[in-house]
């Protein structure tokens, strides 16, 4: 057979054999994943999606750490029964400052995308404390130390500096008081929780998230990690025949440039 | 090393190896694989040209079918509020007592209300909507202890705007930390405690003095009864709970109502008018206020 004659051949090149594969391995990459940078509409636009709060981000730290992710997924699909049951599907702009995103690729226990502000304070601790107290018939494992566990925030600057590196926007002020602000967003009616609001704008949640305003705990970070989840921006509770209006009008070349 | 040997046996070519005079046959790929090769190329090249596929810069190929996943959800959602229009029209614009009064509607309710109330308020309020039995901080809906009044107006409303919530017109109410903030003493406490839990069980009385519980008596005038209101039955105006009936949100044991006097409580019930539909909102108002009286009649029998 003629059509391997060239492949026999390059069968026997090790190096040569190695380089074709990377140079066929790559098209589906460069077809797929190359465009992304430069077709526009594939990432939404969401001017005023603010940042993570040095205490969410602990608590999305946690959240990784803890391996929520393995039963829990962010991400709401293009399908009907979703958008019925969890909300507007997710947009890509959405995790626009996820590094790395938490979609996840499996459901034990619900969708998280737009848990934020669906339950009360006191129900995050009950339920991450032994989710059976409020949910008889859960099967999620008990996440008792989060009550227990001093939150560590010395670092918490740290992560900011290496998240501004990727694209995240804090600022030099934000990265300088990323301790005090993680512990001023879990004590209402102090100093430091009007620097979360001066730097992260007025309407980020400050609240005593497991109710002892006087101690940071990492049960305060998920849970101010949890009632953001979907709250970054509106964008994605904008009608949704809004969203799909840009998909209907006529396509677009490159050549109008 | 010749490539172009010929098996004698099978007529095939070898792949030109030989071990020890042991050769290796290079049988051909058989047809069928080749067909579909040709077949899934071929469905693939149908495939860019109707469906969107090839990236040109800063647009790409929409495909001859337009199919977009956005517009196909939208698409889907419209037609299942179609397919619902039949009753949806119904619920959404009758009042509430002419809906309770079709059974044909209400077993609409039933159905989606439980659907509803699954998805949204059963972590809370417990699947059986019971409170998970109660004392957890999260009110059995099934009873007839409403904090907030448990007419369908009323229940309408506290989905809508929730109790200590972002809403602007949100139900707002919160039970005073008397210990921790210094108004009552630790023993002073102790008399009030004894003297509610008297209120809706009499029996209890013989776990405190005469004294004490005519001290907390006293003391529950002083400082209660602007909410809970002289005879302790509370105030579906304030949201303060009535004492005198058998059910607690916080728990009824001594303990318990002492950590309720001592550190103060502020329920919080999210609102449900950015998340839910008037709709939904209505028929869960609905199957809430059916849940009770199924629950009641069970109740009796």
């Amino acid at each position: 057979m003629s059509v391997f004659g060239f492949h026999y051949k390059l069968e026997r090149k090790a190096i040569g054999l190695v380089l074709a594969i990377v140079a066929v391995a790559s098209i589906g990459g460069l077809v797929e994943i190359a465009p992304l940078f430069t077709i526009h509409q594939t990432v939404e636009d969401a001017p005023d999606m603010r940042v993570y709060t040095p205490l969410e981000l602990a608590g999305r730290n946690i959240y990784i750490r803890e391996g929520c992710y393995a039963c829990h997924s962010q991400m709401i699909r293009t399908l009907r029964d979703e958008v019925e049951r969890y909300g507007p599907y997710s947009l890509a702009v959405e995790s626009k400052y996820d590094h790395p995103m938490l979609w996840g690729s499996k459901r034990t226990g619900p969708d998280l995308a737009r848990i934020g502000e669906k339950y009360s304070d006191d129900w995050h601790v009950a339920h991450l404390n032994n989710p059976r107290d409020v949910v008889p018939e859960s099967v999620m494992p008990a996440y008792r130390w989060l009550l227990r566990n001093e939150l560590e925030t010395a670092d918490l600057g740290l992560h900011l500096k290496a998240l501004r590196k990727v694209g995240v926007p804090y600022t030099d002020e934000m990265i300088a008081n990323a301790p005090a602000d993680a512990y001023g967003q879990a004590a209402p009616d102090t100093p430091q929780a009007e620097g979360v609001s001066k730097r992260y704008g007025k309407d980020t949640t400050v609240r005593a998230f497991d109710s002892r305003p006087g101690r940071l705990t990492e049960m305060d970070a998920v849970v101010a990690y949890l009632q953001v989840l979907g709250r970054l921006t509106p964008v994605a509770s904008k009608p949704v025949a809004a969203l799909t209006a840009p998909a209907q009008v006529p396509v677009k070349t490159t050549s109008g440039k | 090393m010749s490539v172009e040997q010929r098996d004698p046996h099978t007529g095939y070519l070898t792949t030109g190896h030989e071990w020890n005079g042991i050769t290796e046959l290079n049988t051909p790929v058989p047809r069928v694989v080749y067909f579909f090769l040709i077949v899934t190329a071929l469905f693939s090249l149908g495939y860019w040209v109707l469906m969107p596929a090839w990236p040109l810069g800063v647009s790409y190929t929409r495909g001859l079918l337009g199919i977009d996943q956005r517009a196909t959800v939208a698409e889907k959602l419209q037609e299942a509020a179609l397919d619902r229009a039949t009753w949806s029209k119904r619920i959404e614009t009758e009042s509430h007592q002419q809906v309770e009064a079709d059974p044909q509607l209400m077993q609409i309710v039933r159905q989606t209300g439980h659907t509803l109330f699954g998805d949204n308020c059963a972590v809370c309020h417990g699947l059986r909507a019971d409170g998970n039995k109660g004392g957890k901080g999260f009110p059995s809906l099934v009873g007839n202890s409403w904090l907030w009044g448990g007419d369908t107006n009323a229940i309408a409303e506290t989905i809508s705007v929730g109790i200590n919530a972002t809403h602007p017109k949100t139900r707002v109410s919160q039970m005073l930390a008397f210990g921790r903030d210094g108004v009552l003493k630790r023993n002073e406490i102790d008399n009030v405690v004894a003297y509610v839990r008297t209120l809706s069980n009499p029996a209890t009385a013989k776990d405190a003095t005469p004294q004490e519980i005519a001290a907390g008596k006293t003391l529950f005038a002083a400082n209660c009864v602007s909410c809970h209101g002289e005879s302790g039955k509370g105030s579906t105006e304030a949201g303060a709970p009535d004492l005198t009936d058998p059910f607690w949100i916080y728990g009824g044991d001594a303990q318990s109502i002492f950590t309720t006097v001592w550190g103060g409580r502020q329920g919080h019930m999210p609102s449900w008018e950015g998340r839910l539909s008037l709709l939904d909102r209505k028929i869960l108002t609905l199957y809430l206020v059916d849940l009770r009286k199924k629950n009641s009649q069970e109740a009796k029998q």
